[in-house]
């Protein structure tokens, strides 16, 4: 075993904003090089035109699922080291709602307008205004939402364990569900651009 | 193959306005650039064992910007105080302040050299520009919300929660998308 290689003390807490500068980086390009700098584009997906979100945001969740999977079989990876967060299934269902409708509104998603105002947008640099304002009314509510935000608390609850089902399967059905969600896409796509042409 | 259908694509728009502005090189293939994310991501892991985020360093801001103000308010608030730490170091002395300024370089150097660093207002052609900030304003306010109540965003959840399986953020994942195709709709002037 040797990673997470922070949590095996290769390095401090200041190297490790070092390391989130790098990686930051990294995510801001891939970000920006998908397209994801343009509200236009991000908002495609919700009409059918393009559905590159979808693509990019499973084709990396596939990527980095099979690489933990992976190093963490060959013993190279602690995963029970790995950050894992809590579930809280209604307020992140209700809070994953109220985002969806923010996307479209807004057109962007507080990574993506990071990345739209490095490259120019003016509406980017409002829409942060948004997210700031309203993550400050989220804090003034805070003593009457608490009890809200904190309920249905499932612990660190992995579909896994949800379902019953072995970490290897679960990992082949997302690999399995993400091809499938290509080749809708793709057929989507394909139709949209026809009923285009048409008009 | 899809290189080719996302040239095609571009191509009536980019030629439309081609006597106006700078020709923008086309986006990298939607599958390619999931590959170099999921990367990133698994770097992250790899190097940190934690996942990427956004939202977080806004809560940073937040926090920072209210305790400024009025520090036995913030102190007195468990959200705020969550984000000020034991009051040791600089609230945005914090992992994700320092991975979202490299968001904002990287995002740039990427612009750059395709050519699509400009400044303006993205909207559809059916919009005013106050009636597109008002909405900007709008959905960020609602995406503050909501990020906070699901306790991240779609790079903290959906991306990060996503690949280790978290139960809840795949919860969450589904529900954005669902949030999304239900307003669409109503927003269709904005964008389309």
């Amino acid at each position: 075993m040797s990673a997470p290689f922070f949590k095996f003390g290769a390095f401090g807490d200041e190297a490790s904003l070092v390391v989130a500068f790098a990686i930051g980086i990294g995510f801001g390009f891939f970000l920006e090089r998908a397209g994801f700098g343009s509200a236009r584009k991000l908002t495609d997906q919700f009409y059918l035109k393009d559905l590159a979100v979808l693509k990019v945001m499973f084709t990396a969740i596939v990527t980095a699922m099979l690489g933990i999977f992976y190093l963490s079989w060959m013993g190279f990876m602690d995963l029970s080291l790995v950050y894992f967060g809590s579930t809280y299934l209604v307020p992140q269902i209700v809070g994953g709602l109220i985002l969806g409708v923010g996307f479209v509104v807004g057109g962007y998603c507080p990574g993506t307008s990071v990345v739209a105002l490095a490259t120019g947008k003016l509406d980017a640099l409002v829409f942060l205004a948004g997210v700031t304002v309203g993550i400050f009314g989220f804090g003034e509510a805070w003593p009457a939402i608490a009890g809200f935000v904190n309920s249905t608390d499932l612990g660190p609850l992995t579909l896994p364990q949800a379902f019953g089902l072995r970490y290897g399967l679960v990992v082949f059905l997302v690999v399995v569900a993400a091809l499938g969600a290509f080749k809708g896409a793709e057929a989507v796509e394909r139709r949209m651009a026809r009923r285009e042409g048409a008009v | 193959m899809a290189i080719l259908n996302e040239t095609a694509r571009l191509e009536p728009r980019s030629t439309a306005t081609a006597a106006a502005r700078r020709e923008a090189a086309p986006y990298m293939n939607p599958y390619l650039a999931g590959v170099g994310l999921g990367l990133v991501l698994l770097a992250a892991f790899v190097v940190m064992g934690r996942g990427l985020g956004a939202s977080g360093a806004f809560s940073s801001l937040v926090a920072w910007l209210v305790s400024a103000v009025a520090p036995a308010h913030a102190q007195a608030n468990e959200f705020y105080a969550d984000y000020l730490g034991s009051g040791v170091g600089h609230p945005l002395k914090d992992w994700l302040v320092f991975e979202v300024l490299g968001v904002l370089v990287g995002g740039f150097l990427s612009g750059l050299l395709a050519g699509r660093v400009q400044r303006g207002v993205e909207k559809g052609p059916r919009i005013s520009t106050r009636g597109r900030l008002t909405l900007a304003f709008t959905g960020g306010a609602l995406m503050g919300i909501g990020a906070k109540l699901a306790r991240g965003c779609t790079s903290g959840q959906a991306l990060s929660g996503g690949a280790v399986l978290s139960a809840g953020s795949w919860a969450f994942m589904l529900m954005v998308f669902a949030g999304g195709y239900a307003t669409a709709w109503f927003l269709r002037r904005q964008w389309q």
